[in-house]
């Protein structure tokens, strides 16, 4: 996983309520494999119209969008199917945060897992940033994860945000997750034992 | 000195998390215990994970891999996949299987079928237990008592290396639906009632709890079907305190207790539901003789109405996002406002997925069906292999190709449409599966979902139907 301490980028408004993770990624291409990249299926469907043209309307469509590397987001994206392809398209399209009201469980801890840092802030302030990005795409905003601070474009200030304090520490040192439970080990086969014992039909 | 007050009530969620919490950081979450992983073709990421890092799965006795999401229905082998990149899938599966030592409910195997379909019939999924699978209706197995909830690959791959998880304690919820259901109303019915009450995201961060006296009186396959959909209104998980009917069910399952160890197992099962006075952060009721049979005419599961009901107008919907959303909605599903969704027209039926393919979704269908025929091209993918041999010898599967609907292998199928059973650009599909979103069944494909034998209905006429007139007159 990147370190992620502050990022200062451009940003994109993606509108959407209720975005499903099958439309930031659908499900026919999380077969491939992550090294090829997964940038290229990212809103595969909703990008192109019915003749698979890229439709120029989309945000992420529109000439200078490539730079943006945080998206505005509406509340409850990346509902529905727990594929983790969705962050990878995210991830591998270069966008480092997500900006909304609020965020599917499962992808939101996908997220975390990945170093790609999903701010919630209250729906009025998204729909006054929705605002401002819709007449100035591409304007620029600052996710500052150490200060647990994001700073928007115009007047529209800055705003604490915070994650999870076990994901924010993991995501500012780049930590691997597994390396760090591997130094409960100890503890983890102590209560095994004991759950094992009480559980036997587990252990069969 | 012991503490003379009584010790305070606790949820059946409190509990089973406690019994499962091996640590907690500083910091907030909690290292939980994973009783069992279940893992399918998606999984090949966990894997590559685990083979980067030099490590194996640690504990591949509570591992269980079935294939289900790329498995073609029309044949039982690899190379009957749609494609060779979805064969390749099924083989990199078995591959992974074979390599991690982990128990494989392969393609072709007597007990394959939909992961939370195969996991409760085999007593992979037992009351009290953690249960992991990354795929977000791992909810479904909460219907035994169970925490059951979904996981990335990342989680996949720590749940592999280690056999737990780091976890945020969520709030809890308690849903009670009081009353008894109407003629022709089911489980899905009422989930349906509930998303739609309170939104796709309207419990985000909670961990439902379904009780009252129509949540008793389900049968495990209705209450499989609720737990199901919770992920559809965003909850972590779902699930129904164990009672006499979960214990019935899950005598004798294969993974569960053994005839010696039964009684004891029973007797720890039943200290699970929750305690009374136990406090939910979130109190829901719903009036089960309210509920009638739902559809959804949009593309978010809150999308959904009675049978008896319109298709809604944006114009009229107070919130902006709603009403931008609901336009959108409308424009893709190819509906005017108003139009009755009784008797709209429809070009094919789903029947499947593990919200709605057990035995007793088949027997629902099926006496819908009996002695009519389908109008429109219809197709049943049972949950599992077991349910379909089932299905076979109690006359099911003769009903249904009587009366031409197709008569699949088991599968995801066209729930997910990852194995290649696709619903084609603009067309209408009746289904009984969880997702209406945009291209969930296909690129442009058109999903109104509902009950099984609400899609009974819609394969004989043709059109939305709704069941209680057609269980008036049957033939
Ligand atoms: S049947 Fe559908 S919802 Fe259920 S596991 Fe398969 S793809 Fe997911």
């Amino acid at each position: 996983m990147k370190p992620f301490t502050r990022v200062t980028a451009p940003a994109v408004f993606v509108p959407g309520l209720n975005c499903d993770t099958d439309q930031i990624i659908p499900g026919r291409f999380i077969k491939a494999d992550r090294a090829e990249g997964y940038d290229k299926f990212l809103f595969h469907d909703i990008r192109r119209d019915a003749a698979g043209e890229l439709d120029p309307d989309f945000p992420l469509n529109r000439p200078g969008a490539e730079a943006a590397k945080i998206l505005l987001v509406e509340d409850n994206f990346g509902c529905g199917s727990s594929r983790e392809g969705a962050v990878y398209a995210l991830a591998d399209a270069g966008i480092r945060a997500l900006i909304a009201p609020g965020f599917g469980d499962i992808f939101h801890s996908n997220a975390l897992k990945n170093g790609l840092v999903p701010v919630r802030l209250p729906p009025e302030t998204c729909a006054a940033l929705a605002d401002h990005l819709t007449d100035n795409p591409g304007a620029v905003i600052t996710v500052d994860l150490e200060a647990g601070l994001v700073t928007l474009p115009g007047n529209l200030g800055s705003h604490d945000f915070s994650i999870p304090a076990f994901s924010r520490e993991a995501i500012l040192k780049g930590l691997d997750e597994i390396e760090m439970t591997m130094t409960h080990m100890d503890e983890i086969r102590a209560f095994e034992t004991a759950r094992i014992a009480a559980n036997p039909w587990l252990g069969r | 000195m012991t503490d003379p007050r009584p010790p305070a009530p606790r949820t059946m969620f409190e509990k089973i998390w406690a019994a499962h919490e091996i640590l907690r950081h500083p910091s907030g979450p909690s290292l939980l215990y994973i009783d069992r992983d279940l893992i399918h073709e998606g999984s090949f990421h966990a894997f590559a994970d685990l083979k980067r890092r030099g490590l194996a799965p640690r504990r591949p006795k509570q591992v269980f891999g079935i294939a289900d999401h790329y498995v073609p229905t029309l044949g039982r082998r690899p190379e009957d996949a749609a494609t060779p990149a979805i064969e390749r899938m099924i083989r990199t599966f078995d591959a992974n299987m074979g390599w991690g030592g982990v128990r494989h409910f392969g393609i072709g195997d007597p007990a394959q079928g939909i992961v939370h379909v195969v996991a409760p019939e085999q007593g992979i999924t037992l009351p009290g237990l953690t249960i992991v699978c990354s795929d977000s209706h791992t909810s479904t197995q909460g219907a035994l008592g169970a925490m059951a909830f979904g996981i990335g690959q990342s989680e996949n791959a720590h749940v592999l290396a280690t056999q737990t998880l780091w976890q945020m304690r969520p709030k809890t919820m308690r849903v009670t639906v009081e009353g008894r259901l109407g003629t022709g109303v089911t489980a899905k019915d009422v989930v349906l009632t509930l998303i739609a009450r309170i939104g796709a995201a309207g419990a985000v961060g909670h961990a439902i709890e379904y009780a009252g006296p129509v949540v008793r009186n389900l049968s495990i396959e209705g209450r499989l079907t609720i737990c199901n959909m919770s992920i559809e209104a965003a909850a972590r998980l779902g699930m129904v305190a164990p009672d006499e009917t979960t214990f019935r069910y899950l005598q004798g399952r294969l993974y569960g207790p053994d005839a010696q160890e039964w009684d004891g197992a029973v007797e720890k099962w039943q200290r699970l539901p929750s305690d009374e006075g136990a406090v939910f952060d979130r109190e829901i009721t719903l009036d089960g003789a309210a509920i009638a049979p739902m559809v959804t005419w949009g593309t978010s599961p809150d999308d959904a109405v009675p049978i008896t009901g319109r298709v809604p107008d944006p114009a009229g919907m107070a919130d902006d996002d709603k009403r931008k959303s609901a336009a959108k909605a409308l424009e893709y599903m190819g509906l005017t406002p108003g139009t009755p969704l009784d008797g709209l027209p429809i070009d094919r039926v789903f029947l499947g997925s593990c919200t709605n393919a057990r035995i007793e979704d088949l027997r629902a269908a099926a006496a819908v069906l009996r002695g009519r025929k389908a109008v429109v091209p219809a197709m049943v993918v049972p949950g599992s292999t077991r349910v379909r041999d089932q299905a076979e010898a109690e006359g099911l599967g003769a009903i249904f190709r009587e009366a031409g609907f197709e008569w699949r292998h088991s599968g995801c199928s066209m729930c997910a449409a990852m194995n290649g059973d696709v619903v084609g650009r603009g067309e209408r599909c009746a289904s009984t599966s969880n997702r209406n979103f945009v291209g969930r069944q296909g690129p442009g494909a058109r999903t109104h979902l509902l009950s099984p034998a609400m899609a009974a209905a819609a394969a004989i006429t043709g059109r939305l139907t709704d069941v209680r007139r057609l269980m008036e007159d049957a033939p």
